[in-house]
């Protein structure tokens, strides 16, 4: 038998139907046995062109759009839009809308982490933490419903304030799932990262360092896994989170472990954000008075950006002093982060790129766009 | 703008005969335009006093020009800064910057898939969203298809 017959690597295409893929995208690999030698990302498959799309429309018709962006976490893409365009428009946003907008962005932290860390479980053998996740996910989900009437795409922002005001007993109703929810969060932390068969799965695999999650554009806990204390909340302390007190949360060794811990940490970090912003929302209007409904912003560039559950999320807007953008463009952390796919996972076995891929947490409707 | 942070960017601005310096345009902290025979040189320097984070790389098309939009940020002078190149609008060709910052590997493809602009030297120049037979650039102004209707003008 010549040995050439073996040692030829075998090109094997994984998705884009293939539930470990997170999503509609498809890797191409090139397998030594069951290592991974060369892994191609090839996506697309949800691309919809949301950027052409934007110069059709006038600015607040944009703002549905955001929704299906990170369709896991439509607030944060809500907020960074109307941040670009408030600052392009100079639109002020009255202090309780600012509230608003940190209490249910923290909400949606939470809500978006919990679909990560419970697919990190179904990722690594423990299906279980997935069902609990979610539990925990539905309860936030039915908080927003009651908010805004939308499960999923809430387009809850707009420029110069939010969609609507808390209804009565909303904030009370928030505070007392905050309560409840650390006790979940440690149930699920002992039930997954206290699990010795997903350790073994997620600990040392997929490691990335500092200077690497640097170079290579990592954002959010995927970058601050890998020690990259990196949070746009900190670094540029917009809205009031100046006044909110929380930490940092990174991991020592870069690894899809440490990617999903700081993903559970966070919410604890989360949970005391939203209720210092509940003791503090003051009373007040939602909505600035007197926005047009058709924001012409003067000629020129904005650029604003959040931190968004998966990092990094920048809106760059091009206006020409027109009522429609000019350009739009979303500086998508799922899709810098996704990318290193190709980088993370040669020289694993083939079982962990389900794994390296969730510790990624890519949403591929921002991924595409 | 931080004094050392103004230090830097005088003597790179001195340093490349291309390059001008502005103030805030609303992206960053400053604003750098440069030729791009000189950007991949401006790019290595930057990189070199401490801009390590490329966060974004996108282009708009001015229809008489394509203007590429390079944002870094640079936790040792905490300052962010743009860098703007035109290329021309007709076969638009610039440098890959993806060996000074990895990070610029997909977004330059994402460019040149919506663009057309031609990356020289990217370890892969593929189209990302699109298929690879795909005809045209959506993002050019003048793209033209079956299958995009404009929205009647109401405004």
């Amino acid at each position: 038998m010549p040995d050439q017959e073996f040692n030829q690597e075998l090109v094997v295409n994984v998705g884009p139907q293939h539930p470990s893929t997170h999503g509609v995208g498809r890797i191409l690999l090139n397998l030594d046995g069951d290592i991974v030698r060369k892994a191609e990302l090839i996506i697309g498959h949800l691309h919809r062109g949301i950027e052409k799309m934007a110069e059709n429309r006038t600015y607040l018709q944009v703002v549905p759009l955001t929704d299906r962006l990170d369709y896991v976490g439509s607030m944060y893409a809500n907020w960074a839009y109307c941040r670009a365009v408030e600052k392009a428009a100079a639109i002020d946003v009255p202090e309780r809308a600012e509230y608003l907008r940190v209490i249910v962005c923290e909400m949606q932290r939470i809500a978006s982490h919990m679909m990560s860390v419970g697919s990190s479980g179904a990722d690594s053998g423990a299906f279980t933490v997935f069902v609990y996740a979610f539990d925990l996910r539905e309860r936030i989900v039915e908080l927003f419903e009651q908010l805004c009437g939308a499960r999923l795409t809430y387009s809850y922002v707009r420029p110069g304030g939010v969609a609507f005001d808390a209804p009565d007993g909303w904030a009370d109703a928030v505070l007392a799932e905050m309560r409840k929810l650390p006790t979940g969060l440690e149930e699920l932390d002992k039930l997954l990262f206290g699990n010795v068969i997903a350790r073994g799965r997620l600990k040392g695999v997929g490691i990335m360092s500092t200077e690497q999650a640097i170079a290579w554009g990592a954002t959010g806990p995927v970058a601050r896994g890998s020690g990259v204390a990196l949070d746009i909340r900190r670094q540029d302390a917009y809205s009031v989170y100046p006044r909110i007190g929380f930490d940092v949360v990174v991991g020592d060794n870069g690894d899809a472990y440490d990617r999903a811990r700081c993903r559970l940490l966070e919410c604890f970090e989360s949970v005391r954000i939203i209720e210092q912003a509940i003791t503090q929302m003051p009373e007040g209007p939602i909505l600035t008075d007197g926005i047009p409904r058709l924001i012409a912003p003067p000629k020129g560039d904005a650029y604003a950006r959040i931190e968004s559950a998966r990092g990094t999320l920048g809106v760059y807007t091009v206006s020409d002093g027109g009522a429609k953008p000019y350009r739009v463009h979303f500086r998508s952390p799922a899709f810098c982060n996704v990318s290193l796919i190709s980088r993370l996972a040669p020289s694993h076995v083939l079982s962990d790129l389900g794994v390296i891929l969730g510790s990624l947490d890519p949403v591929f409707g921002e991924v595409d766009r | 703008m931080t004094t050392t942070f103004a230090a830097t960017m005088a003597s790179i601005a001195e340093k490349f005969k291309s390059a001008v310096l502005a103030d805030s345009d609303g992206v960053a902290d400053a604003c750098i335009r440069v030729e791009r025979e000189e950007l991949l040189g401006l790019a290595t320097e930057l990189a070199a006093k401490g801009f390590d984070q490329l966060e974004m790389v996108t282009a708009v098309d001015y229809r008489d020009r394509i203007g590429l939009i390079y944002r870094l940020v640079s936790a040792t002078l905490s300052a962010s800064l743009v860098v703007r190149c035109d290329l021309p609008a007709e076969q638009p060709r610039v440098v890959s910057l993806a060996g000074i910052w990895p990070a610029a590997d997909s977004q330059e493809r994402e460019v040149l898939d919506l663009f057309g602009v031609a990356f020289d030297g990217h370890p892969c120049p593929k189209r990302i969203f699109l298929p690879d037979d795909f005809c045209g650039h959506p993002l050019r102004k003048d793209f033209e298809s079956p299958t995009l209707i404009r929205r009647p003008d109401l405004i």
